[in-house]
């Protein structure tokens, strides 16, 4: 019969109406500012430097400014500048280390191709700025975030990155072992420069002591980056 | 002779001389309707609620649309444009029209007792005026009624999709 | 205001009314008449532009409620920085009217283009007049009140189609010439659906059609013409008709914003185009005032025990609803095509109320009718219009089955 349909329509709207009141499965609406969703564990935006030690962002900083990211990056967002001594001798820590938000496509690529886990994924989005020059031109100060809040955010990959992290540095300390020990073969295949690096900014101040879960998966001896994290 | 029937003359005959003297037809068609208002206000300053608020239900609210919808819907032919306005051809219809008006206006208006002693206001009801239409008036409200149906239905002809060889369009 | 002699109804019934004589009480008497009419003029247009400025935002809390969100909750009060469920929204949007330029296009008629939206609201500020909002409170009485409500009415068109027209913009003459097929056509139905109501009621007179439904049968049920098989009809009518008369959503094709952005509101900005909402809002809620006056009984209470709440209670109450139908209806149909709006008043709603007009005019012949044969009036009048509702459904959807959908 002609209006049945019509009737039915009725009827939905109605019924949307009524349920927005009492249903919370309807009534979907976060009211922004004041409410917020939990963001899902992988959203990413833009990156963000490690530092291992809140106390000291700056001097923690995973980063050793090998250039790699610098290199690597599509749209060429990054610079760096290695920190020297008065001699010229690099101690691998940037100096500078600028990041143009404005610029950058959220690829990851550098995430990717860090070997030292320094680099990651950031998930703050509220950085709407007035300045649109220098205010999205993120420099070291801005970049360095702890561990601490690494783990905030990504909790199961930054649980892997740091049984990665600390596996190598357990192989790291064997091998040093074997080495004062009259076994310098094995030493001789494990101990490449980067690890080496690893190792000795571990030594400084040790990664926190996140112990490794059981699903944490079986990293290679060689930091690998993290991703994509495993579902626990 | 009251001001506010001076004015309302006024306002009825200035709308129209101006709705005539323009050359923009939609102008002229909205002056026309305010003209048609004018009327319906000579209506009600004489006290036929009815009639004015018909005057302004079927003209203002409907004749002056149709005739908006005619200015927008047609355009100007070149064919007949050849015709000027002074012609012959047109002189004599239009005599013979606007003449015919004119006498019968004239007529209707010589003819109807003017009476200028006061008299007490025919205060018509609509109930009774639907008793004298009804009543007295049948016939007349009949043939009203049969002359409106039959060009409504001369109308529907007209638009109505003919067969389907008149659909040839020269454009 | 007064139609009757107001001492007889207790105090809350003639309250307006007393105030009223209260204000103009120090007047000499050859000016109390004048005051007392700019005093109910006042008072009406106070009462409906508070309101358009309630129901803009109702509407957008009921949109949003029927879409699952909340619709305008956060502007507020000034100075005061306290939010009220969006209560200061209306506020806010007239402050945000008055203050954006008033921008007129260079190629448009600038007289005809500031004259629309003024003609537009006069007009529906006139359709009030004879609205009776109370038992006591009518504006004015005239014997011919539905044929002045809808020759005001009428008027409004032609003021849409100057917007149109003066904009000198293609999507407004096209918004122009669709409002005029529209409303002409929607005309016919809506003078059709109440003509049965005076048919019945005998007379044109709206505080004689609410009088005429104030009685109730068996004690309990009221006598509106909505009750009755022809009113029932007339009254759906009416309320289609309304739609497409307003302009409402679905029939809201001479706005349309998807396809003639905003039609002959296109040209318009600021202020001009606060008035057009005005009047679209103050055109929706007379013809619901007037809805409720012909077929919901006017002021009349719905059972008589209630009656002791005042009448104008009542009829806000209805108006109320009704305005809340027309919004529930706007969230959600969508718009109809310019062939399918003039197909259903042509082919179905102008038919169907014809066929009422002889309902009615049965009801009228078979008053008399009692025991029996009021069981047979009743079947006969409702034969008299479902069966015609039936067949000309059938034709009006036929070919129109469920659609099919095929992928290239």
């Amino acid at each position: 019969m002609l209006g049945s349909g019509l009737l039915q329509g009725l009827a939905v709207t109605a019924k949307n109406l009524a349920g927005s009141f009492h249903d919370p499965a309807r009534y979907v609406t976060t009211e922004y500012p004041e409410q917020r969703t939990k963001l899902p564990e992988n959203y990413r935006n833009f990156p963000f430097l490690v530092h291992d030690d809140p106390a000291d962002p700056n001097g923690t900083l995973r980063c050793v400014a090998c250039q790699i990211c610098e290199k690597e990056c599509p749209p060429q967002c990054i610079y760096i500048v290695m920190e020297r001594d008065e001699k010229g001798k690099a101690l691998r820590r940037p100096k500078v280390f600028d990041l143009d938000i404005s610029v950058c496509i959220s690829c990851q690529i550098c995430v990717e191709v860090c070997p030292f886990d320094a680099i990651k994924m950031d998930q703050e989005y509220e950085i709407a700025t007035r300045n649109r020059f220098g205010g999205l031109l993120l420099h070291r100060e801005d970049l360095s975030k702890s561990n601490a809040y690494y783990h905030q955010i990504h909790p199961t990959e930054a649980a892997g990155v740091d049984a990665a992290l600390a596996e190598q540095k357990a192989k790291q300390a064997a091998a040093k072992a074997a080495k004062a020990a009259p076994a310098p073969k094995a030493a001789a295949t494990t101990a490449t420069p980067a690890t080496a690096a690893t190792a000795q900014d571990s030594a400084i101040s040790p990664a926190p002591a996140a112990p490794p879960p059981a699903s944490a998966p079986d990293t290679p001896a060689n930091p690998a980056p993290a991703n994509p994290p495993p579902d626990a | 002779m009251s001001l506010a029937f001076l004015l309302i003359a006024f306002l009825t005959v200035a709308t129209a001389a101006v709705a005539m003297a323009l050359r923009n037809l939609v102008r002229s068609a909205l002056l026309l309707g305010a003209s048609w208002a004018g009327v319906a206000a000579f209506y009600l300053w004489a006290g036929a609620e009815f009639l004015a608020f018909a005057q302004v239900l079927v003209y203002v609210g409907a004749i002056s649309m149709v005739v908006l919808f005619a200015v927008l819907l047609t355009r100007p032919s070149r064919d007949e444009g050849a015709v000027s306005p002074a012609s012959a051809g047109r002189l004599l219809p239009a005599l013979i029209a606007g003449g015919s008006v004119l006498g019968v206006l004239v007529g209707a208006i010589v003819g109807s007792p003017l009476r200028t002693a006061a008299k007490p206001p025919l205060a018509f009801t609509v109930r009774e005026l639907g008793l004298q239409l009804m009543g007295p008036h049948a016939a007349s409200l009949v043939v009203v009624g049969a002359l409106l149906t039959v060009a409504l239905l001369g109308a529907v002809v007209i638009a109505a999709p003919g067969r389907p060889g008149d659909r040839e369009d020269p454009r | 205001m007064s139609a009757h002699p107001a001492n007889a109804l207790p105090l809350l019934e003639r309250l307006p009314v007393a105030l009223r004589d209260a204000c103009t009480s120090w007047l000499p008497e050859s000016w109390r008449w004048l005051a007392n009419s700019l005093l109910s003029i006042v008072a009406i247009f106070v009462v409906f532009a508070t309101l358009f400025a309630l129901l803009t935002l109702a509407e957008r809390k009921i949109l949003g409620r029927v879409q699952n969100r909340p619709g305008p909750n956060r502007a507020p009060l000034p100075f005061l920085g306290i939010r009220t469920y969006g209560l200061a929204q209306p506020l806010a949007d007239g402050i945000k009217m008055l203050t954006k330029e008033d921008i007129v296009p260079r190629g448009a008629d600038r007289v005809l283009h500031f004259l629309a939206p003024v003609a537009l609201l006069a007009f529906s500020i006139l359709t009030f007049a004879v609205i009776p909002y109370g038992r006591a409170l009518l504006p004015v009485e005239l014997d011919a009140a539905v044929l002045y409500f809808f020759a005001a009415g009428a008027a409004t068109e032609l003021a849409i189609f100057m917007a149109g027209w003066a904009s000198r913009n293609k999507y407004s003459l096209l918004a122009a010439m669709r409002a005029l097929a529209q409303l002409i056509s929607y005309e016919l139905p809506l003078l059709l659906s109440i003509v049965p109501v005076v048919l019945v009621a005998g007379s044109l007179s709206t505080s004689e059609i609410v009088e005429q439904q104030g009685t109730w049968l068996f004690g309990v049920f009221p006598q509106w013409h909505v009750f009755t098989p022809w009113g029932f009809a007339g009254f759906l009518i009416f309320f289609v008709a309304a739609l497409a008369e307003s302009n409402r959503s679905p029939f809201d094709l001479p706005e349309a914003e998807s396809e003639l952005i905003a039609g002959h509101l296109t040209e318009y900005s600021g202020f001009k185009y606060a008035l057009f909402f005005m009047a679209e809002y103050f055109g929706m809620c007379a013809l619901s005032g007037m809805g409720v006056t012909l077929f919901l009984g006017g002021w009349q209470a719905p059972i008589p025990a209630l009656a002791f709440i005042p009448s104008y209670g009542w009829f806000a109450a209805k108006l109320l609803a009704l305005l809340f139908v027309f919004m529930w209806i706007r969230a959600t149909f969508p718009r109809l095509r310019i062939d399918q709006l003039t197909r259903l008043a042509w082919k179905f709603l102008v038919p169907l109320a014809l066929v009422n007009l002889f309902t009615a005019a049965f009801w009228v012949l078979s008053s008399g009718w009692a025991g029996p044969l009021a069981f047979a009036r009743w079947l006969v009048a409702g034969t008299l219009v479902l069966g015609p509702f039936l067949v000309l459904g059938r034709r009006l959807s036929a070919g129109l089955g469920p659609r099919t959908y095929r992928y290239a």
